[in-house]
Parts: structure tokens; C-alpha cells; sequence
């Protein structure tokens, strides 16, 4: 078994992208869900979507999500609440990662079988990773 | 002084029109230095909660908060949605059963309603947030039921002290939400959640506090 994975945005079509990225990585070996969007498919973030999310990619082994910006985390607050009112003993970590890089990262070490914890220490050095060169600098 | 079933309705529906009024004033706050759709959201919201009520049947005032704050968050896509959502759910969980409040029981639910803010959104007073308008208005109330004022003049203080919260954000710096982007140039600028925390005061005010 492996962690899951959920990306929640303000934006669905971000997410559905972001899983792409990560999914290249991965052959779906991953179980990767998306919370992107209000309810009605504007821009926001919607608490339903996040907790359907979280039912699809329900592992004993824990849960990892990633997230675009602000008012994301406190949706996720709410439906990882409302989730640990249906399943107490699964773990599940919100990361401080960028979106994209994160998701990358995350999915790849989930793809070799690393735990919940190891994921998302790896996850959240994602902005550790060079993205330019020394010679641009 | 007490405030009813019946009063909590005839706000809610007021406070529905007092947001679609005020839609287009919210949205250019938030344009200023956010992303552009907190008065959208708030009309949108409480739209929603004025179909959610209008198909209840008789219950209690906790019970129809509680319907406001389920509705807020699967309706408002923004930070609203998650603060405004649990603040009502709070003050829903706090009058449960009830069908008359006391000043002490709606300082009690205003205390619910302002914690359930700081608990999910974990800001305090001068981040330009909407606890610049309701920790004031709860400090307010809270000194009015201590002088032993009735229900009316509470609601005013209450509503008067948002009022004087929300343009005190005009100055301060975001270092919260979507504002906090913008830095230095949020300064200068009312914050829209601290309006509309003002709003919802300044109504209950007006619909339950006498002419």
C-alpha cells in the first residue's frame, strides 16, 4: 500500500494539470485526487470536493495534500475535521509545499513506498531544489 | 429584552438584502487588495441561506444558525465560506435548543460566533482582518451586558464598535489572507471582511435593536 495524495486549488484546471505533471512521474502508481474550484466551478475552494477527495485516496498508511494559497488550508481544515469524524486512525498531513513542485516530489516518493512522514519532509523541502543554475544568477 | 426565533429570521433575511445592496461596495474593497469577490461571495452565500430557511419548518435558533453555517461553506468558494461558516456553526452550537435569548445568551453566541473566526482562520486584532470589526463589537457588547444595558442599546454599542473597527483596518498592513500579497499597498484601504463583520452587526442592530 502508499500514501495518497490530494491537490486541492482555488483553480480546477490548476489541479488537473498538477496531477498530470505528477502523474507522468509515476505511471499511476499513485493515487492522486482533486479538490479544484468553488462548488459551482469559479474560482475557489469548496470543502465537499476536498473531503470526496479524501474519501478517494483513503490509505492506512496516510494521506499527504498539497495546496495552492490561503483560504485552501482552511477548507482542507474543515473536510480533514469532517473525515477524521469517519476515519480517526487515518493520518493525514497538509504540506507547506509549492503546489506544483510539491505534488512532483510528493508523488514520486510515494510511488517508491516511503511513509506519510517521509513524504512529507521531502515534500516540504521542495523549495530547496534548484530551479536555475548557477549561471543565471 | 429578548431576542426571538422570529427576530433571528427577520435578520438573516435583512442581512441578505443588506449584502445584495452592498455586492458591488464589498467586491471593490476586495478588487483593491484582493481577489475581487467577497461582496459576489456574501450575496451569494446568504442568497442561499434565504432558500435554505424559507423551506424550514419551526426550530430553534441554534438549529437555524447552524443551517446558515453549513450553507456559507458549500456555497462560498472564498475565505469566507470556511471563517463566516464556522463562526455561525459556532453560534449555532452555543443557542442550541433555544428559542429566546437573553443579553447573556447572545453575548455568549456573539463570543461563539467571534472564537469560531479566530480558531480557523488564526488571526488576531490588527492583521486588517474582520476580527478588527468584531473583536471590538464582542469587547463592546460584553462591557454593555456588564452595565446591565438592555438587548437594544447592546446591539447598538455592539454595531457602532464594528463600524469604528472596520475603518481602523483603513491604515493597517495585511499580513493575512489574499491582501497580504499585496504588502505595503494594502495600506490605505478598508478591509472588505471587516466590513462586512460590520454589516452583520450593524444589521442585527437595525432589525432587533428598536428603532
Amino acid at each position: 500500500m502508499a500514501i495518497g495524495l490530494v491537490i486541492v486549488s482555488h483553480s480546477a484546471k490548476l489541479a488537473e494539470g498538477v496531477v498530470e505533471l505528477a502523474g507522468q512521474m509515476v505511471q499511476g502508481e499513485v493515487a492522486i485526487a482533486t479538490a479544484g474550484g468553488a462548488a459551482d466551478g469559479s474560482l475557489g475552494t469548496s470543502m465537499e470536493k476536498v473531503l470526496d477527495a479524501l474519501r478517494q485516496v483513503d490509505s492506512a498508511d496516510g494521506i499527504l495534500v498539497l495546496l495552492d494559497l490561503g483560504s485552501a488550508v482552511m477548507t482542507t481544515e474543515m473536510a480533514v475535521e469532517a473525515f477524521n469524524a469517519e476515519q480517526p486512525s487515518h493520518r493525514i498531513i497538509i504540506s507547506p509545499a509549492p503546489l506544483v513542485e510539491g505534488a512532483v516530489i510528493a508523488a514520486v516518493e510515494a510511488s517508491i513506498g516511503n511513509s506519510l512522514d517521509e513524504v512529507a519532509a521531502a515534500a516540504a523541502n521542495a523549495h530547496m531544489l534548484p530551479k536555475l543554475s548557477d549561471k543565471h544568477s | 429584552m429578548s431576542m426571538t426565533t422570529e427576530d433571528i429570521l427577520r435578520w438573516l433575511q435583512q442581512l441578505a438584502r443588506v449584502l445584495q445592496e452592498n455586492r458591488d461596495y464589498l467586491t471593490q474593497l476586495d478588487a483593491a487588495i484582493g481577489d475581487a469577490d467577497h461582496g459576489i461571495n456574501m450575496d451569494r452565500g446568504f442568497k442561499a441561506v434565504t432558500e435554505k430557511l424559507s423551506t424550514g419548518t419551526d426550530t430553534d435558533i441554534g438549529t437555524i444558525l447552524k443551517t446558515v453555517g453549513t450553507t456559507l461553506v458549500s456555497t462560498v468558494g472564498g475565505a469566507s465560506g470556511p471563517l463566516y461558516g464556522t463562526a455561525f456553526l459556532r453560534a449555532g452550537m452555543a443557542t442550541s435548543g433555544k428559542q429566546v435569548l437573553s443579553e447573556a445568551d447572545f453575548v455568549s453566541m456573539l463570543g461563539a460566533f467571534v472564537e469560531g473566526i479566530k480558531a480557523r482562520g488564526k488571526a488576531q486584532l490588527g492583521e486588517k482582518t474582520m476580527l478588527d470589526a468584531l473583536l471590538p463589537a464582542l469587547d463592546a457588547a460584553r462591557r454593555a451586558e456588564g452595565e446591565g444595558l438592555d438587548l437594544a442599546q447592546l446591539l447598538r454599542q455592539s454595531s457602532e464598535a464594528a463600524k469604528e473597527g472596520a475603518q481602523n483596518t483603513i491604515p493597517l498592513l495585511a499580513t493575512k489572507g489574499r491582501a497580504s500579497y499585496l504588502g505595503e499597498r494594502s495600506v490605505g484601504h478598508q478591509d472588505p471582511g471587516a466590513t462586512s463583520g460590520w454589516l452583520i452587526l450593524k444589521t442585527l442592530a437595525d432589525t432587533c435593536g428598536g428603532a
